[in-house]
């Protein structure tokens, strides 16, 4: 089914995929004329199919629950905020804030993501196939950031058990970041990773960066500053 | 927040719809700055009239027309709303403080290619009001303000223009500025509202006394302390700056006949071929500039 934002109302068309017939049998949609409107698919939480063609606007497939949401050009800030689950896939590239604060699913970009990419990440994939900007997940708590380019300044700052996968070159890391091992674990992770995002970039040609755990553990020598 | 907006044309095919480009651009921006909008077009300057733009606020237009007639030689005086464009041979020196003289007009830019308007209200009814839809040019940069730190008025209102065929236009706020007005202002430069961007656009009229305007928004860098998203007009061309921290978005659409700038995409959403453009977001801390 095609819903095109020149005649139809974003609204309309947010609610009508918010309310999805489980009796009927449509599953297959595609937004045309997206023209930078902001909050398209915002708040889906249905097993369904959304291909938007064309560029976006800010927060795009915000708090996703279980769609797979395409987007055929780029977004603007904040694509798949608060997803809990699903997948998104932009086709260009994103502005800032990708991912934040998501919970789970998988968010895959194809170009380049701007800065703080995956700010405060709570569980969901994120695979960047360009760079990403300064700041990226900073604040990250949990998930997978993994990005086939580079990576701008303080990456992972103040970062706490997000697994940052980088293949290019890291401008600096941020505070409490730090290169860590790559186990066979993380390797195979990664590789799944890889795979799910439609590339066959060996896990070997990244490093992965964690956090060092000094920042937000409680330390008996730091008692009295408490 | 604010709106910013900007067109460059790399090839003359737009050249006469180039207003009605930069209306639709600062229509869209209307969610982002409610409260006045304004825009500064730039056409070719090939002869050597200055042109005055003016803001009557009060006065009439015929009073003014017949008072400046009497001052200075005229080559041509038009209306367009509550604004004036003053066409002349005689140089700034001459002009600006006879027009400083009347207390009651705000001089809101002049050079040999710049005409600006700016106004109170929402920026759909201010290109309206001055039919930018009908203006050609060369390139043209446009702002729609939700004011914060100064007050709604024409004067508060962007763009500013504080030298021959400069302006600027900004999304963001200035820590500094207090301090940089008093240093501009012994350096002789003048200011005539409290706002943040006029201190930035004076900032870089008398930086472009020593140097060019990529080298100028460089060392702004390090002078301008705050958030910002900057467009900077000059004749040839404009440049657009982003503060290092970022926080202030932009967008920027290239074609092989034009460069569009702005806050967000859905603002040049309308413009011709942009869906097979070269879409890209300038990084902070970097300069971009097109034309000369």
């Amino acid at each position: 089914m095609i819903l095109d934002l020149k005649n139809l109302k974003l609204r309309s068309v947010n609610e009508k995929l918010q309310n999805i017939d489980r009796k009927k049998n449509k599953r297959d949609f595609v937004i045309s004329n997206p023209e930078g409107n902001h909050a398209i698919c915002a708040g889906l939480t249905e097993n369904i199919d959304v291909t938007i063609k064309g560029h976006v606007g800010y927060y795009c497939a915000g708090m996703n629950q279980n769609a797979n949401i395409v987007v055929d050009g780029n977004v603007g800030t904040g694509v798949a905020e608060n997803m809990m689950s699903g997948k998104v896939h932009v086709k260009g590239n994103a502005s800032q804030s990708a991912g934040a604060t998501a919970h789970g699913g998988i968010l895959i970009i194809d170009g380049d993501a701007s800065s703080r990419c995956g700010i405060s990440m709570k569980g969901i994939d994120i695979i960047v196939k360009g760079s990403v900007g300064h700041m990226s997940a900073f604040m990250a708590q949990s998930g997978n950031l993994v990005v086939c380019g580079d990576a701008g300044e303080a990456l992972g700052d103040s970062l706490y058990e997000t697994d940052i996968y980088v293949k290019g070159k890291v401008k600096s890391l941020g505070a409490d970041c730090e290169e860590k091992k790559m186990s066979k674990k993380h390797k195979t992770k990664l590789k799944e990773l890889l795979k799910k995002a439609g590339s066959n970039i060996k896990p070997e040609q990244f490093k992965r960066y964690g956090s060092a755990r000094k920042l937000y553990n409680f330390n008996i020598d730091n008692v009295s500053n408490y | 927040m604010c709106g910013i907006v900007g067109i460059y044309l790399k090839s003359k095919k737009f050249e006469k719809s180039l207003g009605g480009m930069l209306s639709k651009m600062l229509v869209s921006m209307e969610s982002r700055g409610p409260d006045s909008a304004g825009f500064a077009i730039y056409k070719s300057d090939k002869n050597k009239i200055y042109k005055y733009s003016i803001c009557l606020n009060d006065m009439s237009f015929e009073k003014f027309k017949k008072e400046m007639k009497k001052k200075v030689k005229l080559t041509n005086i038009e209306k367009n709303s509550d604004h004036v464009i003053l066409k002349s041979v005689e140089t700034p020196n001459k002009i600006l403080p006879i027009l400083e003289d009347f207390s009651i007009i705000s001089l809101v830019g002049y050079g040999k290619s710049i005409e600006i308007f700016k106004q109170v209200g929402k920026p759909s009814n201010v290109v309206k009001k001055f039919n930018l839809d009908n203006f050609s040019g060369t390139h043209a940069i446009g702002h729609t303000r939700m004011a914060t730190e100064s007050a709604i008025t024409t004067d508060g209102s962007h763009p500013y223009s504080t030298g021959e065929d400069e302006c600027l236009v900004h999304n963001g706020s200035l820590s500094n500025h207090n301090n940089l007005r008093r240093k501009l202002k012994k350096n002789g430069s003048k200011f005539s509202s409290d706002n943040d961007t006029e201190v930035a656009a004076g900032y870089i009229s008398d930086s472009l006394k020593k140097r060019n305007l990529k080298q100028t928004l460089n060392k702004g860098l390090s002078d301008l302390d705050g958030f910002y998203t900057f467009i900077a007009g000059t004749h040839s061309g404009f440049a657009v700056l982003r503060d290092e921290i970022a926080c202030k978005p932009a967008v920027i659409a290239e074609t092989k006949d034009y460069v569009a700038i702005s806050s967000e995409f859905q603002a040049m959403a309308h413009l011709p071929n942009v869906n097979n453009a070269k879409i890209f977001e300038p990084e902070p801390g970097i300069v971009y500039s097109w034309g000369k």
